[in-house]
């Protein structure tokens, strides 16, 4: 599904490295977890593979079913199939959410060749997913994450991944600021969507969180590289153990 | 004040073409005018007001000739709105195109017929708020406008209509120079809702004086025209009475040179004047909006929403300020205004201006310029919604505090899909 070989990035406006050559690959249907201390790169790479300005890319590719996303603009991987949820989701005062959504998915599928969707099934989807979200009516209607708490924008994330139904899903940081039920939440509302080839890459701090969301493979990142691969044990070290004798054990 | 020389002999050269009829009960009125106008001179760089607009083109003898805007095959501005039509071709009422002047619960006469006629109301209207309004501030180019008015219409609403009065201003000839002026008189408890669209003319000198009454409410939209190198300079003069609204919202897309003036008072006390504006200018394009709210009585409030988008060295200006007279306690006054600029060869100049004479009101101002948030737009497009559309859907979101003053959900939408398809035509 995702491919990723020796990935150098740096800022595109100082002389600052942020990523030393990172290899990932992620399998049709396989959950991946990175872990790793603050400042190792994790949101940098999701911000890389989903074409965010500001960053440059000096080495390396990143291929989604065999396409280079390095070349795409930003929503022709979207349209491709990638989706990120941020981990700070932006507010847009202006734009009501439903556009938002609607927009979005139209986009998607006219960048596919479909047909729109209908403002009826639209409609109807959205509350169904909404529900199961427990987003309600009224979170609908407000303008993009203006007002929302942070959990409402975690889930508003999630909505928009189950309105959108991407291939390769990144989550970054999703749990962080989540009390236990709201975790809860949006952990169903991704198993919900596991399945049919789907695959993910889970960026988080804790092993709360994968507890809910069980990954096939766990890696290691620090100081913009991959140190260390392994199952889903290798969470319960970090948790235990913290970061130190993974990071001695990398150098 | 004596007027230079200079200035005395470029206000004779303006007006030495034009027409002056003072006859009838408007005959006072347009001498007084002319009076006014002599003693005030045709603005100028010098004058506070004119700094940023350059009145040059106001000010030539002959109006510049402007290319008739072809709309292709966009609908006209409320064609999907139920309403009462008035159509003037190039500054002259064309009662062929016109629904019959007939609405009930409303009068309506033809400035140019009702000259002759006793229209005591009137009389107490035309001219006068105009001449309320010059001053502190002087609008040399209204007092013009009473004194020359070639046609304009004298509106008394005595009960709410069913519909709007949809005044519709064709522009047909390349060179036409236009004086419109209309009276509106909203009688206490009546409630109306006055449109306007299109360019009327090259160069059009537009004034409007409003009375609403005590509990009587004002709704004003218009849709100036979008003849890219038409001029036009346009002043609203309203006397708001007791527990009654004034809401003017005016959507500016293209035009050389735009001069808009509100000048509003607030007379009677728990009343609301709203005035707001979406301009969108793209190129060779100079809007002014120039706002002046006086509370001269308890508990009112008033807003200033004005929202500009500027690409290819456009120039917005907003001058704006609230007066709050001695007793006008717990005044509410709100006023933004902002622009968003596509581009980095484009010009925002504000003026945001307070005083304040009573010491428990709630004043606010504030005045921004900026680019698109690229934050967002990254956000959007990451959700796959294209570069382009993602733009326009924020610049839209820019503008959607200014549109939400308009309370008409119909008319608010066609104003919003024009806004929409403007972008979407300047989208390169
Ligand atoms: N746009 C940016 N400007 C400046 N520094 C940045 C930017 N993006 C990332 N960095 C820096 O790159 C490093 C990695 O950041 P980030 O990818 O956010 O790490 P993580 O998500 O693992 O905490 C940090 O030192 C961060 O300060
Ligand atoms: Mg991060």
């Amino acid at each position: 599904m995702l491919e990723i070989n020796n990935l150098h990035v740096k800022l595109e406006e100082e002389d600052k490295i942020i990523l030393r050559g990172v290899n990932l690959k992620i399998g049709a249907g396989e959950v991946h977890a990175i872990m790793g201390p603050n400042g190792s790169g994790k949101s940098t790479l999701s911000y890389v593979l989903s074409g965010r300005d500001g960053y440059e890319v000096t080495e390396g590719s990143a291929k989604l079913e065999g396409a280079e996303l390095l070349e795409m603009e930003p929503e022709a991987r979207a349209a491709a199939g990638l989706f990120l949820a941020f981990q700070y989701p932006v507010e847009i005062p202006g734009v009501g959410n439903m556009t938002f959504l609607r927009t979005a998915v139209n986009a998607q599928r006219k960048a596919r060749g479909e047909a729109e969707i209908s403002a009826g099934d639209f409609l109807k989807l959205v509350r169904e997913k909404a529900k199961a979200l427990q987003i309600d009516a009224e979170m609908l209607k407000r303008p993009v994450n203006v007002g929302f708490s942070g959990g409402e924008k975690k889930r508003n994330e999630i909505l928009q991944m189950a309105m959108l139904e991407p291939k390769m899903c990144i989550l970054d940081e999703t749990d962080s600021g989540l009390d236990v039920d709201a975790m809860k939440l949006v952990a169903e509302g991704v198993n919900a969507l596991r399945g049919a080839g789907r695959s993910f890459l889970v960026i988080t701090h804790y092993q709360r969180l994968l507890d809910h969301i069980k990954p096939d493979f766990v890696h290691i990142m620090a100081a913009g590289r991959i140190i260390k691969t392994g199952g889903p044990e290798l969470a319960l070290e970090v948790e235990n153990n913290g970061y130190a004798d993974l990071l001695a054990e990398g150098v | 004040m004596a007027v230079l020389q200079s200035k005395q002999d470029a206000l004779q050269a303006r007006i030495a073409a034009l027409s002056f009829a003072p006859q009838g009960w408007l005959g006072a009125a347009r001498s007084d005018a002319l009076a006014r106008l002599t003693a005030m001179g045709l603005p100028g760089k010098r004058d506070e007001y004119w700094r940023y607009t350059d009145p040059t083109g106001l000010n030539a003898v002959e109006a510049a000739s402007v290319n008739l805007f072809d709309p292709g095959d966009e609908p006209a501005p409320f064609s999907g709105v139920d309403r009462l039509k008035i159509v003037f071709v190039d500054g002259v009422f064309d009662a062929s195109q016109s629904d019959a002047l007939a609405l009930e619960g409303v009068k309506i006469e033809r400035l140019s017929d009702a000259a002759e006629a006793d229209i005591h109301w009137a009389s107490g209207l035309y001219g006068v708020l105009e001449t309320r309004g010059q001053s502190p501030v002087q609008r040399p180019f209204a007092a013009l406008n009473s004194a020359f008015a070639g046609d304009g219409l004298l509106i008394r609403v005595t009960q709410t209509p069913s519909k709007p009065i949809s005044l519709i201003y064709q522009h047909k000839a390349m060179t036409s120079d236009v004086i419109l002026h209309h009276c509106i008189k909203v009688e206490s408890g009546a409630e109306v809702t006055i449109l306007e669209n299109g360019a009327a003319a090259a160069r059009l000198n537009h004034v409007m004086e409003i009375e609403v009454a005590d509990g009587a409410r004002f709704h004003h939209i218009r849709a100036q025209g979008r003849a890219h190198t038409r001029q036009a300079v346009t002043h609203l003069f309203a006397r708001i009475g007791r527990n009654a609204a004034f809401k003017s919202f005016t959507l500016t897309a293209n035009g050389r040179l735009t001069r808009n003036d509100a000048v509003l008072e607030l007379l009677g006390a728990d009343s609301v004047a709203h005035v707001a504006g979406a301009a969108l200018g793209d190129g060779d394009f100079h809007h002014d909006d120039t706002v002046f709210i006086t509370h001269a009585a308890e508990r009112c409030e008033s807003r200033q929403v004005f929202k500009k988008v500027l690409k290819n060295g456009a120039i917005g200006v907003f001058q704006g300020k609230i007066l709050v007279k001695q007793g006008a306690q717990k005044t509410d006054g709100y006023q933004i205004s902002q622009a968003l600029m596509l581009d980095g060869d484009s010009q925002f100049l504000a003026k945001p201006e307070l005083e304040i004479y009573a010491d428990d009101v709630k004043c606010s101002h504030g005045s921004t310029s900026g680019a698109i948030d690229e934050t967002a737009l990254f956000y959007l497009r990451s959700r796959g919604v294209p570069l382009r559309q993602a733009q326009s859907l924020l610049v839209l979101a820019f503008l959607a505090e200014a549109i939400s003053e308009i309370e008409d959900d119909v008319i608010s939408e066609d104003i919003r899909q024009r806004l929409q398809s403007w972008l979407a035509r300047h989208e390169h």
